[in-house]
């Protein structure tokens, strides 16, 4: 699957899809791949203020537990209900249903210090090297 | 994701692994597939059909000689002189302090004829316990690990699939019981155990016929299976990890196994200090909890009664067959009771958790 080229990446792996003022978090395609079957999103209250770079929850699967990172600064407006009942979302369609947070950008021009799609790729294939 | 310490050791199916997809891992210095499809699909092949390991890693020492009875009574704590040819034993090799040096699996061949399957990593610190332990014993040690692979071939379908590769009548093997017969024409060990807390045959042939019956296996339908299933399997029917439920500083009835502890059986290594904790109670017990609050109480985590640790999670996951977070735990003997509530501290944070009766799955007869 190829990495989406409207979001930017962070190198703990998440992504961020940025709409007017609104950034959506999710964990990219390599990430959930290295997790496998994600069974638990820990997932902050909406209202909740971040940094960038922030721990703004956990994911557990089935063997082992991880923390999200947020790419971006921000107010948190929504998070993804639906993964309380279907955490698997996560793994089925990451860049879709499979999203984690909404934040309300408080400095857009972060944005701009996180990869492109591209980069990413390079990042990632230089990670699973060997 | 695993870290370059040297090279790992590969076992003789690692291409194999490769060519299905295996996504390999570092396991204690082995290269070894963690999943495949994934650990969900995997295990519920394993629970519903049927599912194969590669277990190639795991130790094989062979006890012979007018003393290897002798020897092995004196070493482990289960009675190995209640085997009969053709069975096998769960049973703990012991320090004289009581600690584990591993658990081990000892087959009978024959009287004094001793095939003995132990964990990987402690495969070395094993045949010199036994060898050293062996001196001036007439028995013979030797460490065979080299000449056997093991095919762990799980499932309630692993009969039917493993029927149509062998002469063995595998009816006639009951649950720990073994046969020596023929796999794919070529000679083997079939052993009925497994570690998955289903039914299934464990398959120790030679290396180098390995990765043809794998394949062969894999077309008959049984499903490749990696280290993550085989873990979340094993910690649903409560078999203890060695090195996570169980080490040196943790004794048989500690870890909640006095079913292998036979005290009448004559003196042992460990003895003393298990009659004592028989007579007053172990300081602290091996129990399965779930939890009550979200989360999963993993390796390694505390538990706390305010600022006081009072014990420590050893296992943990997501169970796939009940759909919810288990564990096991070590903790004080007065707050071991079914039902009572702890605390874990998961990165931090106390989470509740209960204790319940274990295993956490029991297969159907």
């Amino acid at each position: 699957m190829s990495t989406p080229e409207d979001n930017r990446y962070a190198k703990s792996h998440e992504y961020v899809h940025v709409e007017g003022d609104i950034g959506t978090i999710g964990i990219t395609e390599y990430a959930q791949k290295e997790l496998g079957d994600v069974v638990f999103v820990e997932l902050p209250q909406v209202g909740s203020q971040l940094e960038a770079a922030d721990e703004l929850g956990s994911i557990e699967s089935v063997k082992a537990v991880s923390e999200l990172f947020s790419p971006v600064s921000g107010e948190v407006v929504e998070v993804n209900e639906a993964l309380a009942d279907k955490p698997e979302l996560v793994n089925t369609d990451p860049w879709g249903d499979g999203w984690m947070i909404r934040i309300r950008l408080s400095d857009p021009s972060e944005v701009d210090e996180l990869m492109t799609a591209e980069e990413y790729d390079e990042f990632v294939e230089k990670e699973a090297g060997h | 994701m695993s870290e370059t310490t040297g090279p790992l050791k590969k076992t003789p199916l690692n291409q194999v692994e490769h060519e299905l997809g295996g996504k390999m891992v570092d396991f204690g210095g082995w290269e070894l597939p963690v999943q495949y499809s994934g650990i969900l699909e995997e295990h519920d092949a394993v629970r519903n059909r049927v599912g194969l390991f590669d277990v190639s890693h795991m130790g094989e020492i062979t006890v012979k000689g007018p003393q290897a009875l002798e020897l092995l009574q004196k070493t482990t704590c289960n009675d190995v002189s209640k085997l009969d040819n053709g069975r096998a034993q769960y049973n703990g090799l012991l320090y004289p302090n009581g600690g584990f040096v591993d658990d081990i699996l000892i087959y009978q061949n024959a009287p004094n004829d001793y095939f003995i399957v132990v964990n990987a990593s402690n495969t070395d610190k094993d045949y010199e316990w036994f060898a050293q332990q062996a001196q001036g014993l007439d028995a013979e040690v030797k460490n065979v690990s080299a000449d056997y692979a093991q095919l762990a071939i799980q499932g309630p379908e692993a009969e039917r699939v493993l029927q149509q590769t062998t002469d063995a009548d595998l009816s006639s093997i009951k649950y720990y019981r073994f046969g020596n017969g023929t796999v794919d024409g070529v000679p083997a060990i079939i052993s009925r155990t497994g570690y998955t807390g289903e039914d299934g045959f464990e398959v120790y042939v030679s290396p180098e016929h390995a990765p043809r019956i794998f394949r062969k296996f894999v077309e008959l339908g049984a499903k490749p299976c990696g280290l993550g299933a085989r873990d979340t399997l094993r910690l649903e029917a409560k078999m203890a990890l060695y090195g996570n439920d169980i080490d040196d500083t943790t004794t048989p009835l500690q870890a909640d196994l006095a079913w292998i502890v036979k005290l009448e059986k004559g003196d042992f290594a460990g003895r003393d200090v298990l009659q004592k904790e028989k007579a007053a109670g172990p300081p602290r017990k091996l129990v399965g909890f779930e939890m009550v609050d979200r989360g999963i109480g993993r390796h390694g985590y505390p538990i706390v009664d305010g600022s006081n640790e009072i014990g420590v999670v050893t296992s943990g996951t997501h169970s796939p067959t009940l759909k919810k977070a288990i564990g096991l735990a070590y903790l004080p003997l007065d707050k071991s009771a079914h039902g009572s509530e702890f605390t874990i501290l998961i990165r931090g944070k106390e989470t509740r958790a209960r204790v319940v009766p274990t295993p956490f799955y029991k297969r159907a007869k």
